[in-house]
């Protein structure tokens, strides 16, 4: 295999393939609930009636299994007289909402969002229509807009052939001499640090990349010996701290980002608690071990944009190929700052808003500090296309990208393509409970580098989740971009005004 | 430079019991026995502390209800007999402003005197009423003043209290005229307040002294109260007074009335109004001005809104502020008067945000009766609450580990926007984003449609 950029490792290729990758607890969690009780005598009626495969009686059995109650699609099936419930001649059978979903989730990443990444990580498809998987129920930003066909507005288009429908996109557009990257779907993953999640999720994520010739982020942490064979689809971070960074890492990718801030703490810099700074972490840092690290805000070699047109050229400098991206977070200026990036010589913006991240941050800051992305991403539209330089660099969005709809509405208000970070988290099995940090770490094994607790997760297993929830995506948006009558995601940017509305305020309040 | 501004904080474990947010939920009968049970891989602990409450109802409260809603145990069980469900108790707290989650947090500051940290990103509307449609802003590259939050330079939070005279004034033969300013100043934006329903028990009162002293900041209370104080905290305690002011304070509060101007006249110590805030209250302050007084402490409701003159509520203290704020810097007497506004302020940013909206303070009541463990029930307690029934030396270290709390945050707050002080921040709404303004420059293109919920 050849690589596609300068590194020295052999190129693990990645199949895309869907697979099933069911739950890996042995509960699955459902919107609804199956209870059966002890009037049941095991006659298998249901097994014939639900087509969910709720009740399921292996031959050879002598009893029915417990009900497969994350399979039920509720009262839309139950309330019918074919139902199980209805159906079952002892009366044994009765269907509720699990609890147990109600105490998933919250407004923004509501339980019928995280219930529908996990059927989509899990089978590949566009989950069922009793779970909502377009968007949340925070009541403003995404969530209060729609696409024009959703609510009847739509003007009438010709529907376009979804086989060729075309979700790739370039993502240097500075015809500078340095090689084209082109991505295959409009999305990327996020940086996660070694040290701040598991090294299976790191190793995943990469995976998952290759096989959808896309990219992952290595987060400010160093660049561990297992993602070489995927230096094509990784992209390397230089942020404030300049952890593990060396030559030879910037060398060997196609990308390298410049990280000033983040969404989720905007100008305050990173933080990886003692606990998590473990001897491998340390040693990928360099760094003693056990020792709180502190990324400190900004960077303190850059106090202008000239200043920040030397550490581009610094990067170019070491790597002849690569394109740089510059992440940014969302300040009232940030359309300056994106015109700033432009003219120092970056190939992309990646503005990061502040409702997103995946790490610890305090939480003062991740509810007022800067603005949410839906905000930034038409501010900084409209001045780059004002400026004529909009077609010359690539807009990337993050910070609260949970869905494939959420993808189609960023691209329509004016990005190239999207980060995802949390999706890609909650696929894995992420139930958002917050507490990455506390006691020993993540108690789901996706965010902890507890060698006991990392272990609840193989590599085959999560690499599979992501892949699938990627084709479930594509799926979604190949779907509205043929109700819009678009051969290529590249024709709906900044097409909000066309496509889109926004929810009135009536509305808005309830 | 002066010493660093410091709040000593030390975890101390509430008294009251806590209402989590997730119960366990358990059916016993059919549970195998199996050797592999999830109760015991428990990553919190929750059902080994469960266990030792059971077994001994002295054990400590606070570990009731601490599931984390991780679902580990639900999904994992052999045979799928646990459940755990949201706790309709803790739903049922407080009211539409003092949320649930407000009360927790405060509880939680209250317990470690820390800012609270935790992952996966935001989690709550997009926006809401009141503070919640205000975000503030952020520096991507700048000054090197910027490291202070890793505590290399130094953000202060101090303010001044009292009349700040804008010139010095002196006779032909050089004498001054201008009497010397006496300006209070306190190292946090937030003075402690009386609480805003009637609430029993002189040791409240005490421990929001000692608080005040070990803030260095003040506590507002009755004369009554005032006068059981122990003397070397009289310093730290602005009592709401009628006329003669006690002996050994250095700022007292007058209740807004006709004669206000005459009762506060040669006051030894600096003089505040006390007024409710209202459509009206601009006009008041700059009419109290002309008649001598610089100081002027606006209470709002409980949920941070104005009173018409019927009764009734009206704007949130943001708006009313801007207009106050902005009226007073229209007449060229802002820099001359101090604002402090109280009522409604229930979390650190709702701190920064009054400021923003152009208090110089704040003044914060309900939220050190919630570190205590008040539910915000209001009234329903009789005064006879337990809670906050408890003696002031456990009450006061409460109260500074939640005031360290928000400094810290207010830090992090100003530090992000790269002000270096936080008098710098009051009335600086360039440096906040309006969700009225922001929603119409980004969405204003979009075709509106009425009748589908978000």
């Amino acid at each position: 295999m050849t690589t596609l950029g300068q590194s020295d490792w052999p190129q693990t290729p990645v199949e895309r393939e869907v697979r099933l990758a069911p739950d890996r607890y042995r509960n699955a969690v459902g919107k609804y609930k199956i209870d059966r009780s002890s009037a049941c005598v095991s006659c298998g009626h249901c097994t014939e009636v639900c087509r969910y495969g709720v009740h399921v009686k292996p031959a050879g059995y002598a009893f029915t299994l417990r009900p497969q109650g994350h399979l039920c699609i509720g009262p839309e099936c139950a309330e019918t007289p074919d139902s199980c419930v209805e159906q079952c001649p002892q009366k044994a059978l009765t269907m509720r909402r699990n609890p147990a979903a109600d105490c998933l989730g919250d407004p923004r990443w509501s339980s019928d969002l995280i219930l529908s990444t996990w059927h989509m990580a899990a089978t590949g498809q566009a989950p069922p229509p009793h779970l909502e998987s377009r968007h949340g129920a925070s009541g403003g930003g995404f969530d209060k807009m729609r696409f024009k066909f959703e609510v009847g507005m739509e003007e009438p288009v010709e529907r376009t052939d979804p086989t060729g429908i075309d979700t790739g996109l370039d993502l240097n557009h500075r015809e500078d001499g340095r090689p084209q990257v082109h991505i295959d779907i409009p999305v990327y993953g996020g940086g996660m640090s070694f040290g701040s999640v598991s090294i299976h999720t790191i190793v995943a994520k990469a995976r998952a990349a290759a096989a959808w010739n896309s990219f992952t982020c290595t987060g400010e942490g160093g660049y561990p010996e297992r993602l070489m064979p995927y230096d094509d689809h990784v992209i390397t971070q230089v942020a404030t701290g300049l952890f593990g960074v060396r030559e030879d890492t910037i060398q060997r990718v196609r990308i390298v980002e410049f990280k000033y801030a983040q969404g989720a703490k905007p100008g305050l810099g990173g933080h990886l608690l003692g606990d998590k700074n473990t001897p491998a972490v340390a040693r990928m840092r360099e760094a003693v071990a056990g020792n709180a690290l502190f990324s400190p805000f900004p960077f303190h070699s850059v106090y202008s944009v000239e200043d920040h047109k030397k550490h581009v050229d610094w990067i170019k400098e070491v790597n002849s190929r690569c394109l740089v991206s510059v992440k940014v977070s969302t300040p009232t200026d940030v359309d300056m700052v994106a015109v700033g990036s432009y003219y120092a010589g970056a190939h992309i913006i990646h503005l990061d808003g502040s409702y997103g991240g995946t790490g610890a941050a305090p939480d003062i800051a991740k509810k007022n500090i800067a603005m949410p992305i839906e905000f930034a991403i038409p501010k900084v539209h409209k001045f780059l296309c004002a400026e004529g330089i909009r077609d010359r660099i690539t807009l990337i969005a993050s910070g609260g990208i949970r869905t494939a709809y959420d993808v189609l509405k960023a691209i329509a208000l004016g990005a190239d393509g999207v980060v995802v970070g949390t999706a890609e988290l909650v696929a894995l099995g992420c139930v958002r409970c917050a507490c990455c940090e506390s006691g020993r770490g993540c108690p789901r094994g996706i965010a902890s580098t507890d060698p006991e607790l990392m272990m609840l997760m193989s590599l085959e297993w999560a690499t599979q989740r992501l892949i699938n929830l990627q084709n479930a995506w594509r799926q979604q948006m190949v779907e509205v971009l043929a109700r819009l009558g678009m051969k290529s995601v590249r024709e709906l940017r900044g097409a909000a005004s066309r496509v889109l509305c926004y929810l009135g305020e009536a509305e808005a309040a309830q | 430079m002066p010493d660093r501004y410091h709040i000593h904080t030390a975890p101390v474990p509430g008294r009251f019991r806590r209402v989590g947010k997730f119960g366990n939920v358990d059916w016993r009968e059919d549970c195998s026995r199996c050797t592999n049970c999830v109760k015991l891989r428990c990553n919190y602990d929750v059902y080994k502390h469960e266990a030792a409450y059971n077994r001994d109802p002295f054990a400590p409260v606070e570990t009731l209800n601490e599931c984390k809603a991780c679902l580990s145990c639900v999904q994992g069980c052999t045979k799928g007999l646990l459940s755990i469900s949201v706790n309709p108790e803790f739903l049922a707290l407080g009211d539409e402003y003092w949320r649930p989650d407000i009360l927790a947090t405060t509880w939680n500051q209250s317990d470690a005197g820390r800012i609270p940290v935790s992952g996966a990103g935001y989690r709550g509307r997009f926006y809401g009423p009141g503070f919640d449609s205000i975000w503030t802003d952020m520096s991507e590259i700048v000054r090197p003043t910027r490291d202070g939050i890793h505590g290399r330079e130094y953000i202060s939070t101090s303010v001044d209290i009292g009349p700040k005279p804008m010139r010095l004034q002196f006779a032909p033969d050089g004498r001054m005229l201008t009497e010397p300013s006496r300006l209070l100043e306190i190292q946090i934006p937030a003075i402690l307040d009386m609480p805003a329903w009637p609430v029993e028990g002189s040791a409240l009162a005490q421990a929001r002294a000692a608080a005040a002293k070990e803030l260095k900041t003040l506590a507002v209370m009755t004369a009554a109260d005032a006068a059981t104080v122990r003397p070397e905290l009289l310093p730290f305690v602005v009592p709401v007074v009628e006329g003669a002011i006690p002996a050994g304070v250095r700022m007292a509060e007058f209740v807004d009335g006709p004669d206000v101007a005459e009762r506060a006249a040669g006051a030894q110590a600096i003089a505040a109004v006390r007024m409710t805030l209202g459509p009206a209250t601009a006009d008041r302050v700059v009419e109290l001005y002309r008649a001598g007084l610089k100081v002027f402490h606006l209470v709002a409701d409980l949920h941070g809104r104005e009173r018409l003159e019927d009764g009734r509520a009206g704007r949130h203290i943001k708006d009313v502020l801007r207009e106050v704020h902005g009226r007073l810097v229209k007449e060229g007497l802002r820099d001359e008067i101090t604002l402090i506004v109280s009522g409604g302020v229930a979390l650190a940013e709702h701190m920064a945000k009054a400021i923003i909206c152009g208090a110089d303070l704040v003044g914060v009541e309900t939220p050190l009766l919630v570190a205590l463990g008040c539910h915000v029930c209001r009234g329903t307690c009789d005064g006879a609450c337990e809670a906050i029934a408890a003696e002031s030396e456990y009450a006061a270290h409460r109260m500074i580990n939640l005031m360290g709390a928000w400094h810290s945050q207010l830090i992090e707050v100003l530090g992000a926007m790269g002000i270096r002080e936080v008098r710098r921040l009051r009335g600086e709404v360039g440096r906040a984003m309006f969700l009225e303004e922001i929603e119409k420059e980004a969405f204003g293109d979009l075709a509106r449609v009425q009748g589908v919920s978000a």
